[in-house]
């Protein structure tokens, strides 16, 4: 019995220690300002979070697949615009919400076919595609934001269930698939191979490339979906939407206890580490505290996570 | 006498948390001598060496350096002390030139911040001279073979003044002609009193060049005796304690019909003209220099390489590879050569590495069956013995032997009827050997066909029941296992002519 705790703290260690973290970043704020704690509040930080949270899944699959991808902010804008247009044009919603998708499916699947056909390295095709995106959704709208939806789309954003804004909902819904994907299906089970040892899973008979590129694929399609949500959100979709979502996503996950490295990490460790960043921004907007040295503490925090993070790894393994 | 005695290491117990790795054990090393640490894998042997290169500080114990009582607080330490290791990975950075590796963080300055290149170069030239080594100082460490990145090492040794220089399984990537090098110049470096602790797995080797042997087990010392004065036979037992009944348990049994057939397979500047046939119940081995062409060979049967022409015969039907998943549907496992680069995924449980080749049988509309999945690990962790605190620890925590038994567990539930075998036991301990070559039989027997690739020639006369010798890309010479053949088969893999 004794062991079994041991050998699940020993595997799901890692998890908890964030977990640690987030609840101690929660009551040290909730202290400072009594109405951190409310429920209200705690819903303006879970529909905060979840534009992120969604991004951050696909670049846990990119991440744990032992690579990075630096274009879904341009991609959440480009989406986005188009999602935009298409529904100023009358395309009834589905469709048009199927065309946001679809662009950032596309887009990483692109990135994943330069990747893996082109052989560049992941940090310099999906460097090039952040640029190609942007300036695509930038000449797409004539650098200027396409606003005003029907109250159907807005209800993606503004909606609730359950008193549960509908982003949150979403949000929980994506989380739940994406750790069944992980943890229970081939895809999963190549995807960790993968980011582990490219090689070894070569030569175990796993079609690298098309997994891949399904991979990128993926992380694009969530880009997408965060746009939906974006755009329904702010009633409106900007060309300069999503500039640096790249480095929140990144830094979700890394909070998360995934390895750049790859052929580790999980969606829960993701979630935990994108509400981190999310409780952090809530708590010092609350305490009245500048954006600048908001910044400060958030690239603080990033860096202290992943020390104790390799400290923490140390100390399993001797 | 007492000016013989290098180092002497009393009493050295080592704890790791749950594991005493070294109890209660005593080394001692002359000057001049080649001692050979033998010992299966988790020995104890790795974490003895450790300590001298001061990776690890010891638990308790006494350590003395010429009779004097030292205290070897980290690696840099250790290498002021006189003492430097080389281990099978090695320290090199492969785009600064020989020269620039030998002086590496020690570069002799002219003026302060300006390395004296000149300094640098003469001196790095007079000691690979001494060693008897032609190298040139100015080749990028990246182009260099592996034997002469040793060489190297060995040379960035001495340019500290080793005086025990440490070799951890120094011979096991490479050919024999290159350890026939590598001995002549530890036997330079004896005359000039330079002390060598030398780790192997290979019995024959140690009788090559080893003055005393230590036999360590359990993390503990079993036995210090003269090379000359014990038998292969007591060493093993040493190492094992229990008597290994015969170092190659070759059951031969009569081949059954063909079942692969390569003719004429060819791919421009490594292999020529391929042909051969492999039968049900047979184990095919191929030998060869490194550079022959036996990875290649193997890696185009599973269908990782392509080729130019030529063509396979599988159960009679003619076949195209085109991918491994191709082969391994075919019925085609491949045991590659590197375990931890290309077997295994480390971060990996046994149970993941375990069912990726086979993952189709384990998943349906992509969904894993876990259950199925438990319950084959669980099966090939007790067929092969497997030490593991269960299907769900990362193979990375498992021991070398252990390592390369998931690698086999993989690809027995593929239930492949063909096995390629790349260098099976390259590194493992005797007794992990003898269990992997018990599952060779079984697998023939139940008639699967096995090639071999291996430069063990024991190995390939002890286990194989037909022996192909690649050389330069193409087969040069086919012959029975018979004890008698050892010197055919390796004249032929050098390519002399028997007169």
């Amino acid at each position: 019995m004794n062991k079994q705790i041991k050998n699940f703290l020993i595997h799901h260690g890692r998890q908890f220690g964030t977990l640690i973290g987030l609840f101690v970043l929660i009551v040290v704020l909730w202290i400072f300002s009594p109405f951190f704690l409310t429920f209200s509040n705690l819903l303006n930080v879970a529909q905060q979070t979840s534009i992120n949270a969604i991004i951050a899944v696909g670049m846990t699959f990119v991440i744990i697949s032992a690579g990075i991808d630096l274009s879904v902010g341009s991609i959440v804008a480009l989406a986005g615009v188009v999602l935009a247009s298409t529904l100023h044009r009358g395309v009834p919603l589905p469709f048009a919400i199927m065309m946001g998708l679809g662009v950032g499916f596309l887009c990483g699947l692109v990135n994943g076919i330069l990747i893996t056909q082109g052989r560049l390295p992941p940090f310099i095709s999906t460097l090039g595609m952040m640029s190609v995106a942007r300036g695509t959704a930038l000449l797409f709208t004539q650098g200027r934001p396409i606003s005003g939806f029907s109250a159907d789309f807005r209800f993606l954003a503004t909606g609730e269930i359950l008193r549960i804004p509908m982003p949150v909902v979403m949000m929980i819904m994506i989380y739940i698939v994406a750790h069944f994907v992980l943890k229970s299906t081939k895809l999963g089970r190549y995807t960790y191979a993968i980011g582990g040892n490219e090689e070894a899973a070569i030569l175990s008979g796993v079609n690298v490339k098309f997994y891949k590129t399904i991979v990128y694929g993926i992380c694009g399609l969530f880009s997408g979906t965060a746009a939906v949500l974006l755009s329904a959100r702010l009633n409106s979709a900007q060309p300069i939407a999503g500039m640096m979502y790249e480095l929140d996503a990144i830094a979700a996950v890394v909070i998360g206890g995934s390895s750049l490295m790859g052929g580790e990490g999980t969606v829960i460790g993701t979630l935990i580490g994108a509400f981190i960043m999310g409780v952090l921004r809530n708590g010092l907007n609350l305490l009245g505290i500048s954006s600048f040295i908001q910044q400060i503490i958030i690239g603080s925090v990033i860096i202290v996570a992943v020390l104790v993070d390799m400290a923490l790894k140390k100390h399993q393994t001797s | 006498m007492i000016d013989k005695i290098m180092l002497q290491m009393f009493h050295i117990r080592q704890v790791f948390p749950g594991v005493i790795a070294l109890d209660d054990v005593d080394f001692d090393l002359q000057r001049g001598e080649v001692h050979i640490l033998l010992g299966e894998n988790g020995a104890g042997k790795s974490t003895l060496i450790k300590i001298l290169s001061g990776a690890y500080q010891k638990t308790s114990g006494l350590i003395k350096l010429e009779g004097v009582e030292i205290d070897i607080k980290n690696p840099r330490h250790a290498q002021t002390l006189g003492i430097s290791t080389i281990y099978q990975e090695f320290n090199l950075v492969p785009h600064l030139n020989v020269y620039e590796n030998i002086f590496l963080g020690r570069e002799p300055v002219s003026i302060p911040g300006v390395t004296n290149r000149g300094e640098m170069i003469r001196k790095a030239e007079e000691i690979l001279d001494d060693l008897g080594v032609a190298i040139d100082v100015h080749a990028p460490v990246r182009t260099l073979g592996v034997a002469q990145k040793q060489m190297v090492e060995v040379a960035k040794a001495l340019s500290m003044d080793a005086k025990i220089l440490i070799m951890d399984e120094p011979t096991s990537t490479l050919t024999d002609r290159e350890i026939q090098d590598l001995f002549s110049m530890i036997r330079r470096l004896k005359k000039k009193g330079v002390s060598i602790i030398f780790i192997s797995h290979r019995l024959e080797e140690a009788y090559d060049i080893g003055d005393r042997v230590t036999v360590l087990r359990d993390g503990r010392h079993i036995g210090t005796c003269d090379m000359d004065q014990i038998q292969k036979t007591d060493l093993i037992k040493m190492m094992v304690n229990r008597e290994l009944k015969e170092q190659y348990p070759r059951i031969r049994m009569q081949a059954g019909e063909e079942i692969l057939r390569v003719e004429n397979v060819n791919k421009k500047g490594i292999l020529k003209d391929i042909t051969f046939s492999l039968h049900r119940g047979e184990i095919l081995g191929i030998t060869g220099l490194m550079g022959a062409g036996r990875t290649e060979l193997a890696r185009i049967l599973f269908g990782v390489d392509q080729f130019d022409n030529g063509q396979f015969v599988f159960k009679g039907k003619m076949i195209t590879i085109q991918s491994p998943r191709k082969a391994i549907n075919l019925g085609i496992g491949f045991l590659t050569e590197d375990r931890k680069s290309q077997g295994l995924i480390l971060k990996q449980s046994l149970q993941e590495n375990i069912c990726l080749p086979s993952i189709e049988r384990f998943s349906r509309w992509g969904m894993m069956d876990v259950q199925k999945e438990n319950l084959i690990t669980e099966r090939y962790i007790k067929e092969l013995k497997i030490k593991t605190t269960g299907s769900r620890q990362k193979v990375k925590y498992l021991s070398g032997g252990n390592q390369q038994k998931v690698v086999m567990g993989k690809w027995l539930a593929t239930q492949a009827d063909i096995f390629i075998f790349d260098e099976p036991t390259r590194g493992i301990d005797v007794g992990s050997k003898v269990e992997i070559y018990q599952w060779m039989n079984r697998l023939t027997k139940n008639g699967s066909g096995l090639i071999m690739m291996s430069s063990e020639m024991p190995e390939i006369l002890g286990m194989s029941d037909r022996i192909l010798v690649m050389r330069h890309g193409h087969i040069a010479g086919e012959f029975l296992p018979d004890e008698s053949a050892q010197e055919t088969i390796l004249q032929c893999a050098l390519g002399v002519k028997n007169e």
